[in-house]
């Protein structure tokens, strides 16, 4: 009796995991075809793809779309689209810079206030799409041209505007500082090393600490070689990052803000309520509503956070290039919808994950920077990143349709 | 014995992990109506699919016939061609093109390139005759109610050289004058010589026409029975549906003193923007803590609407007249607010506005009330397995684990996954909009079985129904609804399924 009740849990279980792989098997298609890009770039280039320098290139490139990229996904998610983030940012980093260069207030004060703008831009656009259900597509390209002729009209009379100061420009430049011990692995920065093993120790930490919360629940738990094996890849991934990382710079500020931007998103979708209702809010607005979820106060957090991003990505931008220009952003919202939509969002409402997203804009960046050192010619590179993007969203529809 | 006009044997169709078919033999002689019945996930759709070439020659094993000549459909259009129309449940009609426009979508009559629209229209005039249907036929489909809509789909496969016309459950959205329309027309069409095969849940209606009925059962057949020949009743129907006799369809509860008020509506009006009118006229109720009021009326007599209405009025009607709960008036802003006065609403609709279909079972239990389950505004995964499990046992809810996706349900299950997302709400007035509607027997009882232990507890339940002999078997006391007021009240002593209808088609 006891017996075939532990056969019917562990079958239950299994079949449990099943559904769970099949469901994320477009995720996990997404990481093994990024690991191949990367071996693939790694061999043309002569290992000098996967060098610490480009690698550290590389995600600096990246941070300023896949924080877009992780507010698209939530865009998509409701069913809608952001066309105007790109310009939005532009302008915002001009402002960013006026405000700095021109009426001379302090840095921590422009990106707070630049952050409140950009809510307040993304609520703005999210009016008419909350309140009335004019298409976001309508709403949010009409806003991308306004936001397009503000950041004409600021940059007008001074053109690019140079930013000097340090502070601001560190962020999409700078490096988090290495801790002086002379003598100790004199190639490599050690804070980056440690912050690693940090996130080691913390990641092994908390798979424990869950898998017995499950334990005490009497749920039942992947066997206990599988969870190690999970552990061991894991703690491989993120230490060879690190790694790859130390030989540098070591970790960017462009890196820290991605990394605390997908912890906050991530921790928001799947933990809170309010994930919860975002997610279902785009899976049937109606039955979203009629469970008590206000689908236009959803609209309206979703497209905020969208303009927050927006703002932190021209933060971002203006930083790197260490001044605002008058075609910032320009092209912005497509390299966010094509991360997004690589990394397994689903148009039709519900699906998409932020994480997945960031795969999606690693995978594209790579593309970027592999075809970039292997000397290709750009025509190329636009044909083969859309067919990359067309691959990858008739992947994630055929893997859909057969479940 | 003549050649019959279809004849399907030995049909196995499996998909994967389930025989869908096994072995069916399904035979249908020519001019007559052939009922298909059976409970939900019995096979008949799967069997009108492997007809109709959505499942094609190829993918299930066994033979089809068409008077005696064997059928290879690759696709809908070969089937169509063979002449074979279905009409499913849910009407393939573009809301935005007028009547004729749609009966000819994709058969356009042309002078070489341009649309004859002259000749369609007069053409169309002839074949809405044909189906009793006096509508202009430049109305535009959007203009029409369901019943209408659901002649003009069957006027659209007459026009096509039709052998056997195969409906899919047409009246379950359909209101008793227009389900009555349509088996007449049913009748009508038999007598022109046209052969149909009738998929229906309401075995009432299955018994008015059919000449011979086939039983499906966990995809095999179980008889076909000649209605006349072999005295068939609907206790034998559901014994061969089912394989065992409900004795009772409707469950037996105790009866209880009913309690306080709970929920009263004092000149409750509505008018609708969308709809241009006032859909409710001083609507006055009152409901009891501990009983079953039942909600009666035909299809757009406004019974989802008054739901709604009080309902926090998500369709955002303009409202005058007064909502009490408990004797305390209130203004809901929208439904989180009704929810928060300990109000659910178990949708018509469960797949429209019901559940999210694309989500698993747990997150569809928990979604109304996920602060029941969280902490510092972190939600406890493992509380929810917890409750999730609860409900899937309690409301004995078959699915393969709570992490499956709705959609992969049956209707049945789905439903009560709706309720259990309900009843996690805790709530003490229940309405319940046509709880059993396209869900097989089994299911229904069990249904009727939750509702009487939720009343013995206390609760309250307003049921929508369009089924009157569910209205008479589970209510205490009986409203019925025409156009958009209450026309009568009664206790269910005195209720009869003739005194109901009277009111109901008093406009």
């Amino acid at each position: 009796m006891e017996e075939s009740k532990q056969t019917t849990n562990e079958k239950e279980h299994l079949t449990s995991l099943l559904t769970v792989l099949k469901t994320n098997i477009s995720a996990y298609f997404m990481f093994i075809a990024l690991i191949v890009i990367m071996v693939f770039f790694t061999v043309t280039t002569d290992g000098v793809f996967i060098s610490s320098r480009n690698i550290s290139n590389l995600i600096n490139q990246m941070g300023y779309i896949a924080v877009l990229a992780v507010g698209m996904t939530l865009i998509i998610v409701i069913r809608h689209i952001e066309l105007s983030v790109g310009y939005l940012a532009g302008f915002l980093g001009a402002f960013s810079a006026i405000a700095m260069t021109f009426w001379g207030w302090p840095v921590y004060a422009v990106i707070p206030a630049v952050m409140i703008l950009g809510v307040l831009a993304g609520m703005l656009t999210a009016t008419p799409v909350a309140k009335l259900g004019v298409p976001a597509f309508v709403s949010t390209m009409a806003a991308g041209l306004i936001f397009r002729g503000a950041l004409l009209l600021v940059t007008m009379g001074t053109g690019t505007i140079v930013i000097k100061n340090s502070v601001f420009n560190a962020i999409g430049n700078g490096f988090i500082p290495d801790l002086p011990i002379p003598g100790l692995l004199p190639e490599r920065h050690k804070l980056t090393l440690i912050l690693g093993l940090a996130a080691i120790v913390l990641s092994i930490f908390s798979a424990i600490k869950s898998r017995k919360t499950r334990q005490s629940y009497n749920f039942s738990v992947p066997n206990f070689g599988l969870f190690v094996a999970q552990m061991v890849l894991v703690s491989v991934l993120i230490g060879y990052v690190t790694w790859i990382l130390s030989g540098y710079n070591g970790i960017s500020w462009s890196l820290v803000i991605l990394l605390v931007v997908v912890a906050v998103f991530q921790f928001i979708t799947t933990k809170t309520p309010l994930g919860r209702h975002i997610y279902a809010v785009g899976g049937n607005p109606e039955a979203a509503e009629l469970s008590g979820i206000s689908v236009s106060k959803i609209t309206y957090i979703v497209f905020g956070a969208m303009g927050m991003l927006s703002s932190l990505s021209g933060i971002m931008y203006a930083s790197r290039l260490r001044s605002a220009t008058t075609t910032a952003g320009l092209g912005f919202e497509t390299d966010a919808i094509a991360a997004a939509f690589v990394g397994g969002v689903s148009a039709a409402g519900g699906v998409g994950t932020i994480t997945g997203s960031i795969i999606g804009a690693l995978v594209m960046m790579s593309l970027t920077s592999g075809m970039n050192l292997m000397g290709i010619d750009i025509s190329i590179q636009y044909i083969v990143r859309g067919a990359v993007l067309v691959l990858a969203v008739i992947f994630d529809r055929i893997t859909r349709r057969k479940m | 014995m003549e050649t019959p006009i279809l004849e399907m044997k030995s049909i196995t169709k499996e998909f994967p992990g389930v025989k869908a078919l096994d072995d069916v033999t399904f035979s249908v002689r020519k001019g007559e109506i052939h009922c298909l019945v059976g409970e939900n996930g019995a096979g008949k759709s799967t069997l009108m699919k492997v007809l109709s070439g959505v499942h094609p020659f190829g993918s299930y094993t066994g033979d089809i016939n068409i008077e005696g000549e064997l059928q290879k459909f690759g696709n809908i259009r070969d089937s169509e061609k063979a002449g074979i129309a279905i009409i499913y449940q849910e009407l393939a009609l573009i809301p935005e093109l007028s009547v004729y426009e749609n009966i000819f979508l994709g058969n356009e009559i042309t002078n070489g390139l341009v649309i004859d629209s002259n000749e369609s229209i007069s053409q169309a005039v002839e074949i809405l005759k044909k189906v009793g249907l006096d509508v202009n036929p430049m109305a535009k489909i959007k203009n029409l109610g369901v019943g209408k809509q659901q002649l003009v789909e069957i006027a659209k496969a007459l026009k096509k050289d039709v052998k056997i016309l195969i409906l899919d459950e047409p009246t379950a959205a359909l209101n008793e004058n227009d389900s009555d329309n349509l088996l007449h027309l049913i009748l009508e069409l038999k007598k022109q010589g046209v052969t149909s095969i009738l998929i229906s849940h309401k075995l009432r209606e299955v018994l008015e026409i059919a000449d011979t009925i086939t039983v499906l059962r966990d995809g095999k057949t179980v008889t076909t029975l000649d209605v006349e020949s072999d005295k068939v009743s609907e206790p034998i129907l559901i014994k061969n549906m089912v394989g065992r006799s409900i004795d009772n369809v409707f469950p037996k509860r105790e009866k209880i003193t009913v309690g306080d008020e709970v929920l009263r509506l004092e000149d409750w009006s509505a008018f609708s923007y969308a709809h241009g009118r006032e859909i409710l006229h001083n609507v006055n109720i009152k409901v009891h803590a501990g009983e079953i009021v039942g909600i009666a009326g035909l299809m757009g007599s406004g019974r989802t609407e008054l739901a709604k209405s009080v309902f926090g009025n998500p369709d955002h009607y303009r409202l005058s007249g007064k909502v009490f709960i408990r004797g305390v008036e209130q203004k809901f802003r929208d439904p989180g607010d009704a929810i928060k006065s300990s109000m659910a609403y178990v949708t018509e609709d469960r797949k429209g506005n019901g559940l999210i279909l694309i989500d698993d079972v747990k997150h569809n239990i928990s979604l109304a009330n996920l602060k029941e389950i969280a902490k510092a505004g972190v939600i406890n995964e493992n509380e929810e397995i917890l409750v999730a499990n609860q409900y899937r046992a309690d409301l004995n809810i078959k699915t393969p684990s709570i992490q499956q996706k709705v959609r992969n349900l049956s209707g049945g299950n789905q439903q009560k996954v709706s309720l259990g997302k309900w009843l996690f709400v805790k709530p003490g007035i229940m309405i319940l909009d046509e709880p059993t509607r396209g869900i097989d027997v089994g299911a229904k009882y069990e249904i009727y079985t939750i509702m009487n232990s939720l009343v013995e507890k206390g609760m309250s339940i307003i049921m929508i129904s369009s089924e009157l002999p569910e209205v008479l078997g589970m209510s205490d006391r009986i409203y019925v609804m025409s156009a958009g007021k209450i026309k009568g009240e009664m206790p269910i002593e005195e209720a009869s399924q003739e005194e109901i209808m009277k009111l109901a088609v008093d406009y």
